[in-house]
């Protein structure tokens, strides 16, 4: 199947990636191809299958609800690209 | 002491013949000389380096050392490595330092191993070839301009080249495989949940898992007694018993019985290729194993359904990075969507974009159950033909990649094909099952591997058939042309 340019700005978008115009050209091809090999998957019978979750349907573990981290904030926060007063900075969101 | 085994050198520490400070100083130094050909360091840890070298000095003469006390080894960049920067082969995080060890790495550094430098690899491991890197392309000590394989093709051509015994690796869907393939190592990836995936940036949650490249498999059965585990902070590990994969290493093989999948010697295998694995494969009816032909009937939809999940995958994973908290942020950002888009442009290489671009698409809106949830259900398939398999016999062999080592630029222009090096790794990872690479003959000079893949937890076994097949043949003892 092909996908259309409408569709990668459209996806590109709720990936919060920007393409430019040659990359969209360049991607249009390139993703049609790879979603046609994908489309293999269309063919096969999978009714009844359940689909799987983890290779040994281990569950989500649940533990005692205790605090174990110490606070790391001035840790964490030195990888930040800006930080003020211990807060993260972000450009303005609310006027 | 360079062209030594990680074991090798594990006794002539212990032996008292070399410090863990010299043998660490000799690496750092060779690292310098000649990494320029292979670029498969990103990251040199020269201080930190002779701190924990002297530090395992200082422990062995306090007789508190263990088998890897002392070992000079390289992570793979994609470990977290507490205020060593680790970079993920990306410039979203060329600047990011961990506040914090990934289990794996703490694990070493407890065990008092030398961490020398992190290993350069594909972005963010996706890729087959190491083009991908952010840090520039790797070359395979088998011959300039030729790609070591990847992911973790910096981890494969540092332990090629003979630059370091041991390198630390992770296997989404063959990057620990292929690339020990087409350098000429014992590449292993044990069991979806062995080793504890914490601190290990993600890239495709349900196949990600950790593993070695080393030279044979003694040191890849040494590396995983100290790696596997149980770890409460990953919450798919699993809790089983870590036995002492060296104790089995010489067992008998008569006996065993050894499946070949009629699907792995299809059209794209040449018949060089196939030659090699079935004089291989003959070995093992010398050591006294049954070998027979099986059927893994959905083979050919594995490269698909992994094409769906691990971009799918990735796309959620990778929305970490919006510059702000950590990594890459462009400049002067007009407001908070201009700063996400650009700096995840800015950030994210080609292949990088284009997966997370496939993922975001497989999961929007009316595709889900089409795509994800097809794929998942294609995944059961896929285990179950392994679950049948594994009835008839213990271990499952085949070749690792379709040829041997390829030259750079190759099939960077074509994803599909770069996607099709992994066709006979990818459906042991879809399954969860441990699987491993050995090299198992020469196709043009080049080293051809072997796959050998085992039931859940079966790494001991896995282990025990690639040293007996190592005392017999000499494969892994070819040294690459270019090496040191």
């Amino acid at each position: 199947m092909s996908i259309s340019r409408d569709k990668i700005e459209q996806v590109a978008w709720l990936a919060r990636i920007r393409l430019e115009d040659s990359e969209k050209e360049a991607l249009e091809g390139k993703l049609s191809d790879i979603l046609g090999m994908v489309d293999q998957l269309q063919a096969s019978d999978t009714d009844g299958i359940t689909p799987m979750a983890h290779p040994l349907d281990a569950t989500q573990r649940l533990r005692p609800d205790e605090v174990t981290e110490t606070n790391k904030r001035e840790r964490f926060q030195a990888v930040a690209p800006e930080t003020q007063d211990g807060l993260y900075l972000v450009p303005r969101v609310v006027e | 002491m360079h062209t030594s085994t990680l074991s090798e050198l594990a006794r002539a520490l212990e032996a008292g013949e070399t410090t863990s400070e010299a043998l660490t100083r000799e690496t750092l130094e060779r690292i310098r000389a000649h990494d320029g050909r292979y670029n498969s360091f990103i990251t040199v840890a020269e201080e930190r380096a002779l701190e924990q070298a002297r530090a395992a000095d200082q422990a062995r003469t306090e007789g508190r050392a263990g088998p890897l006390t002392g070992i000079p080894f390289a992570h793979k960049d994609i470990f977290c490595t507490e205020d060593l920067l680790t970079t993920c082969g990306s410039r979203m995080l060329e600047n990011f330092a961990p506040p914090y060890n990934s289990t794996v790495a703490q694990k070493l550094d407890d065990a008092g191993a030398v961490c020398v430098g992190k290993a350069n690899m594909d972005e963010f491991a996706m890729g087959s070839s190491n083009e991908t890197s952010y840090f520039g392309p790797v070359t395979n000590p088998w011959g300039d301009g030729l790609v070591p394989g990847g992911s973790s093709g910096g981890s494969a051509a540092a332990v090629a080249a003979r630059l370091v015994p041991a390198a630390t690796a992770t296997d989404t869907g063959g990057s620990i495989r292929q690339p020990a393939a087409l350098c000429g190592l014992t590449g292993l990836k044990p069991t979806y949940g062995r080793i504890s995936r914490y601190g290990i940036i993600a890239f495709a949650s349900s196949l990600d898992q950790a593993g070695t490249l080393t030279r044979d498999a003694r040191d890849a059965a040494l590396m995983l007694n100290t790696m596997a585990g149980f770890d409460p902070k990953d919450s798919t590990s699993l809790d089983r018993e870590v036995p002492d994969y060296c104790a089995s290493l010489d067992n008998d093989l008569s006996g065993l019985r050894i499946g070949l999948p009629k699907e792995y010697f299809s059209d794209e295998l040449s018949p060089e290729m196939a030659e090699q694995v079935r004089n291989a494969v003959r070995e093992y009816e010398n050591l006294g194993a049954t070998v027979k032909e099986i059927s893994l009937p959905h083979s050919h939809l594995a490269v698909a359904a992994y094409y769906v999940i691990a971009p799918a995958e990735a796309s959620a994973n990778l929305s970490r990075f919006d510059g702000v908290r950590y990594g890459h942020r462009c400049e002067n950002p007009q407001d908070l969507n201009d700063l996400y888009l650009r700096s995840r442009s800015e950030g994210f290489g080609e292949e990088v974009k284009r997966r997370i671009l496939v993922g975001t698409y497989a999961l929007s809106a009316g595709f889900f159950d089409a795509y994800y949830l097809k794929a998942q259900k294609v995944r059961r398939l896929i285990q179950q033909d392994f679950t049948d398999a594994f009835n008839e016999v213990d271990l499952i062999m085949g070749p690792t990649s379709p040829s041997p080592a390829f030259a750079q630029g190759d099939k960077t222009d074509d994803p599909i094909n770069m996607y099709l090096e992994d066709v006979f790794t990818i459906a042991s990872n879809l399954a969860g099952l441990p699987a491993m690479s050995i090299p198992g003959g020469m196709v043009n000079n080049l080293p051809v591997g072997l796959q050998i893949i085992g039931n859940y937890f079966d790494e001991a076994r896995m282990l025990n058939a690639a040293h007996r097949f190592q005392q017999v043949t000499d494969w892994h003892q070819q040294v690459a042309p270019n090496g040191v």
